[in-house]
This record gives C-alpha cells, sequence and structure tokens, in this order.
C-alpha cells in the first residue's frame, strides 16, 4: 500500500516538474515563464519530499523533508517576486497579447517613481513625528 | 519501485534538458535566471529520488543547502539587474 502512495507521489511529482519546464520553454515572456516555474516547480519537489517522508518514516527525516518543503514554499514566492521586479524594471518586454499592465500609466522608467495620481501639494508635505529618529 | 524510479528520474532528466534550451535560448538575462532557478528546483526533487533510490537519508542535507544557495542566488541576480550591473545578454 505504502508503495504504492510513493510511487504516485514520485510520479505526480516528476510529471509537475516536467511540466514546469515545458512551460519555461513554450510560453512566452518572463512573467508567464516565472508563473509556470515558481508553482508547479515548488508543488512537484513539495510531492518528491513527501514521498522521500513516507520512505524513510523516522523523525529526523521527516523533519528535515517537512523542512525543505517549507523552505522552498516560503522562498520560491519571494524570489520569483523579486526578478520579476528587476525583469519589469530593466525593460523586458510582455508579451503582444498581454490585456492589461496596470504600473505602465504609473511607473516612470526614467526617474524609477511610481505614481498614484492622487498626490497634492498636502499629502507630498513631511509631517514629522515626535518618534521619528532624526 | 525500481521502474517508478528510473521513470520520475528520467522525466526530470527530460525537465533539466528542456530548462537547458531555455538557459541557451533565453533572450534577456532574467529568462536565464529563471531558468537557472527551476534547474535548482529540479536538482532538489533529483536529489530526493536518488535517496530513495540508495536509501541514503543524508542526501536529504544537499537538498536543504541547495535550496538554500537558489534562493541566494536569485537574490543576488535580481539585485544585480536592479543596480544596472554591466551586462552583455
Amino acid at each position: 500500500m505504502i508503495e504504492v502512495i510513493k510511487g504516485t507521489l514520485l510520479l505526480s511529482g516528476a510529471v509537475f516538474m516536467l511540466l514546469a519546464a515545458v512551460g519555461v520553454l513554450r510560453l512566452p515572456d518572463l512573467l508567464t515563464r516565472m508563473h509556470a516555474t515558481t508553482k508547479a516547480a515548488a508543488l512537484g519537489v513539495s510531492l518528491v519530499m513527501v514521498a522521500v517522508a513516507l520512505h524513510f518514516a523516522e523523525v529526523a527525516v521527516v523533519a528535515r523533508a517537512f523542512g525543505v518543503i517549507v523552505f522552498i514554499l516560503m522562498t520560491a514566492p519571494v524570489a520569483a517576486h523579486v526578478i520579476g521586479r528587476a525583469g519589469y524594471f530593466v525593460g523586458s518586454r510582455l508579451w503582444s497579447g498581454t490585456v492589461k499592465d496596470e504600473l505602465r500609466p504609473n511607473y516612470d522608467p526614467l526617474t524609477h517613481e511610481l505614481k498614484s495620481g492622487l498626490e497634492t501639494e498636502a499629502n507630498a508635505r513631511r509631517r514629522p513625528r515626535e518618534d521619528d529618529p532624526d | 519501485m525500481d521502474a517508478v524510479i528510473k521513470l520520475s528520474l528520467a522525466l526530470m532528466g527530460l525537465a533539466l534538458c528542456l530548462a537547458f534550451v531555455r538557459l541557451i535560448k533565453g533572450p534577456s538575462l532574467p529568462d536565464r535566471v529563471v531558468a537557472l532557478e527551476l534547474f535548482s528546483t529540479l536538482i532538489v526533487g533529483i536529489i530526493g529520488v536518488i535517496s530513495i533510490h540508495t536509501d541514503v537519508a543524508s542526501f536529504l542535507d544537499v537538498t536543504i543547502v541547495m535550496a538554500l544557495m537558489a534562493f541566494l542566488a536569485a537574490i543576488g541576480f535580481a539585485r544585480f539587474l536592479e543596480r544596472g550591473g554591466p551586462r552583455d545578454d
């Protein structure tokens, strides 16, 4: 029984990783490629690690396997966010079929400034508080 | 079980090849960074499968180090890109 569960987890993890690689090869621009790799690959690794925990079934190994899962689930979104942000600022082109780019009307790539369109003189002025460090 | 392990290793190897194609082709540096990150995730999976195959649990320590290094490399690359270092895509 446990062999069957292990085999299913291993195979589905491998298939998810293969899907992530197909996505990174076939999708048209940087953000869609990241959408393929971060989610599918993290799920694939998590399934493989659950299979490892089932295989050994010792406290130390299970703890380490779940540590890997938690670490990957915590770092994959952070890394994807950082790379996507850097890619947008560097000016990687979006796919020609992109429907909406909400950053484009508000972001000035020359001055690297972001505006909401709601600024006034009053709320742009600095109002120091008493517990400010300087 | 042996066949399942061989099949999943083959699938992950194929995935590594596909990611490598993107690493070679990738039109810009961020695309290559994404492919490299996928590499490290695939290697973590492969090491997990191999630790089942060989029955050596110590390989899991290697996966932890691998995931940590991939995260730090992604952060470093992103900082490099945003600071605008010299690039030759």
